[in-house]
């Protein structure tokens, strides 16, 4: 832009693209390397490579375990930052996220629905789940995700936007209470599954399953990039968005349905991982200083993938033996932020673009 | 005679506005022919809850008409696709804007959309309408500044910018003055006055501001409660007393020599004032505002005031049952009259 802004040159967003950029791969790379096994960072580059010296057990853990992983993680961040600004633009709420306003616990019905209820057909997360499984399980949460992520629509039309976080929390609390009647119904071992699965882990997608999850989050992604010019319109209000030529109700719900593919995809496979969605857009919107979804998305993608693979590097504990909950780590890492963002800002609603 | 002065913009036949809930209809106003020719700076009057906004958001298409058409330079309004119609017709509303992180020209910039490619890039015709809009509003240099930091009379110019950047010939603006102190309202109203003459644009504005629209606007449109709308040139209205008929009540009058309207419309005193100038002026709205009629030459009055000049200084010399005072000032004057005991009429 031609203003005298420093903030919003194009310049300074080059360089902070470039510097994100090199975080990723850092962390990436670091995450390659650090492990139960450690490994140099010739090895991985071997390994990937595929060079002709290379242990063959080595290369296995590089190409089958830590790199789905570490895309997993950057597909998941890049996902949940994008549901979540999406969502806070469409609600005109700094603290919307696919976690708040419950399309997380709809996506977790629709994974309980197929672990517990279905799983007497033979089904399971961790073993045994082909890619017909996997789709199942994908639509299961993507659904769960929608119908959860549209009940708060519609009702957020009659309701003013602080109202709409009070419903997305009670729907939270009426499919956990569902869950929790499956649950109880549920055999012990199918318990488990269910259970290490609410932990959050990014371990559970091999390349069979990478298969369905890539396509979905990189589909839903482009749908996303699609819609810059609406989002960007939205942010002054339907009417306003209307007034400039946007159709509103069309945006609105492909955008949503982008979010809950997102936000449905990565919680199917990866549990219900909290913080991201809300975290990312914000350090974001702090970093480059606009409210242009032409440098957002971009830029939610980068720090949520960031983010993501760093929670991931920590919980997996290095140079420790435990793997802790993922789940655990992305609070402890997005609780501080958005307090922060919310000290710095001082009210609530100039946190919003 | 300007030809562009009779083409019609926006035009509405037998339209009737309001409400539809549940199959329940409210109506609000009904069987309106309404035309905003280019080059026109209209103003829509009207009290509370006649149905100002009602209107202009179903002449902005944000909102149907219960029935009745609406056309939009010869084109069914609701036929037109809405990027084409962002092209044609511009609003500017009450609601709030963004206070995030956004500044003056992103926001200016959004009103672009109807032209650019589907990132929203910007090209030298977009940045030079933009400029163009800062421009007419008076609002060069606040582009980079953040909407949150603005006063509400900059905000107010460039959302009002942000409209002029769609380059629609016709604007409807929702009571853009409303939060404004008296000089920026003045300001505005000129600057808008301006554009719709110069730049031959449609402009609606609502307001409730019934002294500056008798300044500025070129034709008034007056809502009633009734659902009654009434057009006419501003000077005509206000002779024939139709603002009377519509805003007037009890406690409020309607003066057509003054163009403005006046509380407590039947003193019990009077006071006579003699002199001329601004300070004779100044002294009768005083008393008015501490509740005394003017009296007219041959009547009774029940307190009497000269206002002169000295050599070097302006006095008003004060006469009641005989008793007789000078003061210098119009404050020594005023607490004066507060001080006297008026409660018996003698």
């Amino acid at each position: 832009m031609s203003t005298a802004n420093p903030h919003t040159s194009p310049r300074r967003s080059a360089t902070l693209f470039a510097l994100l950029g090199l975080a990723v791969l850092s962390v990436a790379g670091l995450s390659a390397c650090i492990g139960t096994t450690p490994l140099s960072i010739e090895t991985v580059i071997k390994a990937l490579t595929g060079s002709p010296g290379i242990d063959p057990v080595l290369q296995q853990i590089v190409i089958d375990f830590r790199l789905p992983r570490i895309l997993t993680s950057i597909l998941a961040g890049a996902a949940l930052a994008t549901a979540g600004l999406m969502m806070q633009t469409i609600f005109r709420n700094p603290l919307a996220d696919p976690f708040v306003l419950g399309v997380n616990s709809g996506a977790s019905l629709g994974v309980a629905i197929v672990l517990l209820a279905l799983a007497p057909a033979g089904l399971s997360l961790t073993a045994g789940l082909g890619v017909s499984g996997q789709i199942l399980l994908i639509l299961a949460s993507s659904g769960g995700a929608a119908i959860t992520l549209f009940t708060v629509l519609v009702l957020s039309r009659k309701v003013d936007i602080m109202s709409v976080l009070i419903i997305g929390l009670m729907i939270s609390y009426t499919v956990g209470a569902l869950v929790s009647i499956l649950m109880y119904f549920s055999m012990a071992e199918r318990l488990q599954s269910f259970l290490s699965w609410s932990f959050g882990d990014y371990g559970n997608v091999s390349w069979t399953q990478m298969r369905a999850f890539a396509p979905a989050i990189i589909g839903a992604l482009g749908i996303s990039l699609l819609y810059v010019k609406p989002l960007d319109a939205l942010l002054l209000g339907e009417r306003y968005a209307e007034s400039v030529g946007t159709r509103t109700q069309r945006a609105r719900i492909t955008i949503l349905f982008a979010a809950s593919i997102l936000a449905g995809t990565v919680t199917g496979f990866c549990g219900p991982i909290g913080f991201l969605g809300i975290a990312a857009p914000h350090l974001s919107r702090y970093l480059f200083h606009t409210s242009s979804h032409r440098i957002l998305i971009p830029a939610s993608i980068l720090v949520g993938a960031l983010l993501s693979l760093s929670a991931d590097f920590i919980a997996r504990g290095p140079g420790l033996d435990v793997s802790l909950p993922l789940n655990a780590i992305t609070a402890l890492i997005g609780a501080p932020v958005i307090i922060a963002a919310l000290i710095k800002q001082r009210n609530l609603k100039r946190l919003f673009g | 005679m300007n030809p562009a002065l009779h083409t019609e913009h926006l035009t509405a036949t037998d339209l009737s506005i309001g409400y539809s809930h549940r199959g329940q209809e409210t109506c609000v106003a009904e069987a309106l022919e309404l035309a905003l020719k280019a080059g026109e700076f209209i103003c829509l009057l009207g009290p509370n809850g006649a149905g100002k906004s009602t209107l202009i958001r179903t002449l902005a298409g944000m909102q149907a008409p219960l029935r009745g058409s609406l056309k939009l330079q010869d084109q069914t309004f609701h036929s037109i696709p809405p990027r084409e119609r962002a092209r044609m017709i511009s609003v500017v509303l009450t609601e709030a804007l963004p206070v995030g992180i956004m500044d003056a020209y992103s926001l200016v910039a959004l009103g672009r959309h109807p032209y650019s490619g589907w990132l929203g890039g910007l090209d030298d015709t977009d940045k030079e309408r933009i400029a163009w809009a800062f421009k007419a509003v008076g609002a060069e240099g606040l582009e980079g500044r953040q909407i949150a930091e603005l006063s509400d009379g900059e905000r107010q110019k460039v959302s009002i910018a942000r409209a002029l950047a769609q380059e629609a010939q016709v604007m409807l603006l929702d009571e853009p003055t409303a939060f404004l102190d008296l000089p920026r309202r003045v300001e505005l109203m000129s600057i808008l006055r301006n554009l719709a003459h110069r730049e031959q644009m449609g402009l609606l504005l609502s307001t409730h501001d019934l002294d500056l629209a008798l300044r500025f606007a070129d034709r008034l449109w007056m809502i009633t409660t009734d659902g009654q709308l009434i057009q006419g040139y501003p000077e005509e209205l206000a002779m024939s007393g139709e603002f009377a008929a519509i805003f007037a009540n009890e406690n409020l009058d309607w003066d057509a020599e003054r163009g403005s309207f006046r509380a407590h419309p039947d003193p019990c005193l009077k006071a006579h004032i003699e002199g001329d100038g601004i300070h004779a002026l100044w002294t009768r709205r005083a008393l008015e505002r501490l509740g005394f009629g003017i009296a007219k030459s041959d009547e009774k009055s029940a307190l009497s005031i000269q206002v002169f000049d000295t050599d070097d200084h302006t006095a008003w010399a004060v006469a009641r049952n005989g008793n007789q005072a000078t003061h210098t000032t119009i404050g020594q004057l005023i607490d004066w009259i507060r001080a006297e005991d008026w409660s018996s009429k003698n």
